[in-house]
């Protein structure tokens, strides 16, 4: 065991899977000599050497497609779209190419390759690198969708990603790139892709929340808990394919359930899973199952963060007034 | 030939096309000699008339409503026979969609092709074919996908393989072709761009697409080797491309070709040419007709006498239908087919979302 951040972990699953596999080549903007402007693929060029680790030219559609040509050749590239806002112009490339080749060509050629990108507000950044886009992505047949949102997770969900037939989308929240050190194992293990995790037990409520906002949930339930509040929390991990099983089972259990997403609301993530609670569990509902999200605006520049980050208060409140509904 | 004089006299900053044989056939320069055989040009001749005659059958099934929109490719068919001769089987083909001939060789069948356009993945299985990716629908989205498989090569340390990718005159507004040929000048990727410049984006004239003086310049800015050529010239294209192929083996990095050609028919089945060009422009174009002039050159050269022409023809069309009808008898479109390919294994939720499909079929409740 090692004591590593998310910056670390996924460091350490990037080394264990070119060291293991020599198909897999990590590039993208800045990956190469500098590791990345978080520092996430830092090392891995001098171990590993400069055709497998690399600097792209500054073009996403230009990355994204490459590696669907290096997938389908056998490769399995690991690239990174530098920042969310970023990934935008790779677009054309995931939605029409990297997710459909399997289908499109009836299993003759499949895109085995991982999507990183770092993704979310809260880093007082400039516009462009505070997006949640992941709901784009969970919307396009044929993408698998995962947010870590710990050390641990990261590097055996990553490593799962690599070693998966089918392209994934790895969202690193990286406004807790650095805030959270776990131990984590240093061998190479793995953790499906497909399956959320109870972080807490609970009796009154269900919070469903993923990446950075893990942690704004788990300080809003210390606060509850001041109030004698019994909250249960799940981390989703997987935003495509979602785990109805256990939402179902925490929500009959509970009967009331608060999704909290930074992502802006409408048709985004916390509307899909409102919907499989309607499905899942109607009957058991105590309360409106409710979200909070980001606002259907832009997420603002720095300053105005403040107000669009979802605070552990504001997730507090929204506990108590569903508790006492 | 092709050397290093060629490409300078033909830099494709002085605007002149590469061509090696006149509108009648009859070769430019007395001293040329083609590199290919009297048998591989009436090979070739017989491979061109057997694409045309394909694709003049496709059109007429879609008209009968046999089959959905199909783009033709008449009038462009020499660079499609001369790249199938130069592409080897160890070579990727990345077409955009219109490159029968190219297909063809590289050993997708015709069923295939009818299958496509009647509907149904089924005719991207390429099942006799290796290394040659299905349709790309998006213009230009599948030059980077080249790129990387160009990088795979190398990577692989793949001694004689090379890339063919085809886009066309539209295609070369779109930034995946920019960014193409870029990451393939980077990476020195073996990749041979064929951009088919018919003229026409559907209705959009080359004049409304760039200012450019032509679209092989647009290679030089990357410090790709560009060369225009006349695209209705099969030897002209076959110099070219093969030129283009060793240089890309020979781990020189890519090569750009402009082949400067004409769409006779319509851009798919579902478009009105007459709306947007002129007849006098359409006759023209048929002088230089490919098939016209590579006929010329067989009896200029005495090679044959290609007396026996409609007696191919004939038989061309009894196999061009015996297989549209097995196209025709394929099994029906299951659900299996909807959700058996989307993923590796099927997930969970598709399951789901597939049994709840079913059961309504089957009525249950």
């Amino acid at each position: 065991m090692k004591v590593m951040n998310l910056v670390q972990a996924i460091n350490d699953a990037l080394d264990i899977k070119l060291k293991e596999d020599k198909g897999v080549v990590v590039y993208g903007e800045d990956v190469g000599v500098e590791g990345g402007v978080f520092r996430v693929t830092e090392g891995l060029q001098v171990k590993h050497g400069a055709d497998r680790v690399f600097d792209s030219p500054l073009a996403e559609s230009g990355i994204a497609g490459t590696a669907l040509g290096m997938a389908i050749s056998g490769m399995k590239p690991v690239i990174e779209m530098q920042f969310d806002g970023f990934s935008y112009p790779a677009f054309n490339q995931i939605l029409s190419h990297i997710s459909r080749f399997r289908n499109r060509t009836r299993g003759k050629y499949s895109v085995p390759l991982v999507i990183r990108i770092p993704y979310g507000g809260g880093i007082n950044a400039l516009e462009h690198h505070s997006e949640s886009p992941e709901a784009y992505f969970g919307h396009t047949p044929g993408l698998k969708v995962v947010i870590p949102s710990t050390p641990y997770d990261a590097k055996g969900m990553l490593i799962a990603a690599i070693e998966d037939p089918d392209p994934v989308i790895f969202m690193e929240p990286k406004r807790i790139y650095r805030a959270i050190k776990q131990e984590v194992p240093q061998e190479r293990f793995s953790i499906p892709l497909d399956k959320a995790k109870v972080l807490q037990q609970g009796e009154q409520i269900t919070i469903i929340a993923y990446g950075a906002m893990i942690r704004e949930a788990q300080k809003a339930i210390v606060i509850a808990k001041q109030s004698g509040y019994s909250v249960e929390l799940i981390d989703l991990r997987s935003i495509w394919p979602i785990d109805r099983q256990a939402i179902s089972q925490s929500v009959r259990k509970t009967g009331r359930v608060l999704i909290v997403t930074e992502a802006p609301q409408s048709y985004g993530p916390a509307a899909e899973l409102i919907s499989i609670v309607n499905e899942e569990a109607f009957l058991s509902l105590e309360a409106p199952p409710t979200r909070l999200t980001g606002f259907d605006t832009v997420i603002p520049l720095p300053l105005g963060e403040k107000h669009y980050m979802i605070s552990p208060e504001r997730i507090a409140t929204e506990i108590e007034r569903l508790i006492k509904y | 030939m092709i050397d290093q004089k060629t490409l300078n006299k033909y830099d494709p900053i002085k605007n002149k096309a590469y061509q090696l044989i006149d509108d009648e056939g009859k070769p430019l320069d007395k001293v040329w000699k083609p590199r290919l055989s009297d048998e591989e040009i009436l090979q070739a001749y017989k491979d061109l008339l057997f694409a045309r005659t394909a694709d003049l059958m496709a059109v007429s099934y879609q008209r009968q409503g046999r089959m959905y929109t199909y783009p033709p490719n008449l009038g462009q068919e020499a660079i499609h026979i001369a790249a199938g001769i130069v592409t080897k089987e160890q070579d990727w083909l990345v077409p955009a969609f219109r490159e029968l001939g190219a297909w063809l060789a590289k050993g997708v069948s015709l069923k295939e092709v009818f299958l496509y356009f009647k509907g149904t993945e089924d005719g991207s299985r390429f099942e006799k074919a290796n290394r040659v990716l299905p349709i790309a629908v998006p213009i230009a989205s599948q030059l980077p996908h080249a790129v990387g498989l160009g990088y795979a090569i190398n990577y692989n340390k793949e001694k004689d393989a090379a890339v063919f990718a085809y886009v066309g005159d539209g295609g070369t507004s779109e930034g995946d072709f920019h960014e193409a040929l870029n990451f393939a000048a980077v990476w020195n990727a073996p990749v041979i761009f064929v951009i088919q410049n018919n003229q026409f984006a559907i209705s959009v004239p080359l004049k409304m697409q760039t200012k450019s003086i032509n679209l092989a310049i647009k290679g030089m800015a990357y410090n790709v080797p560009s060369l225009l050529v006349d695209g209705n010239d099969f030897f002209a294209m076959h110099e070219a491309l093969s030129y283009a192929r060793e240089q890309a083996v020979q781990g020189k990095g890519p090569f750009l070709i402009e082949a400067r050609t004409y769409r006779t028919g319509a851009h798919t089945t579902s478009d009105d040419p007459s709306k947007y060009r002129t007849k006098e422009e359409e006759e023209l174009w048929a002088d230089k007709d490919p098939l016209k002039r590579l006929k010329g050159y067989i009896l200029h050269s005495k090679i044959d006498e290609l007396k026996e022409e409609e007696k191919l023809i004939k038989q061309y069309k009894t196999h061009i239908d015996s297989e549209f009808e097995a196209a025709e008898k394929h099994p029906e479109y299951k659900i299996e087919d909807v959700f058996g390919y989307m993923f590796e294994e099927l997930p969970d939720e598709l399951k789901r979302q597939k049994n709840a499909y079913e059961n309504y079929l089957r009525g249950v409740k």
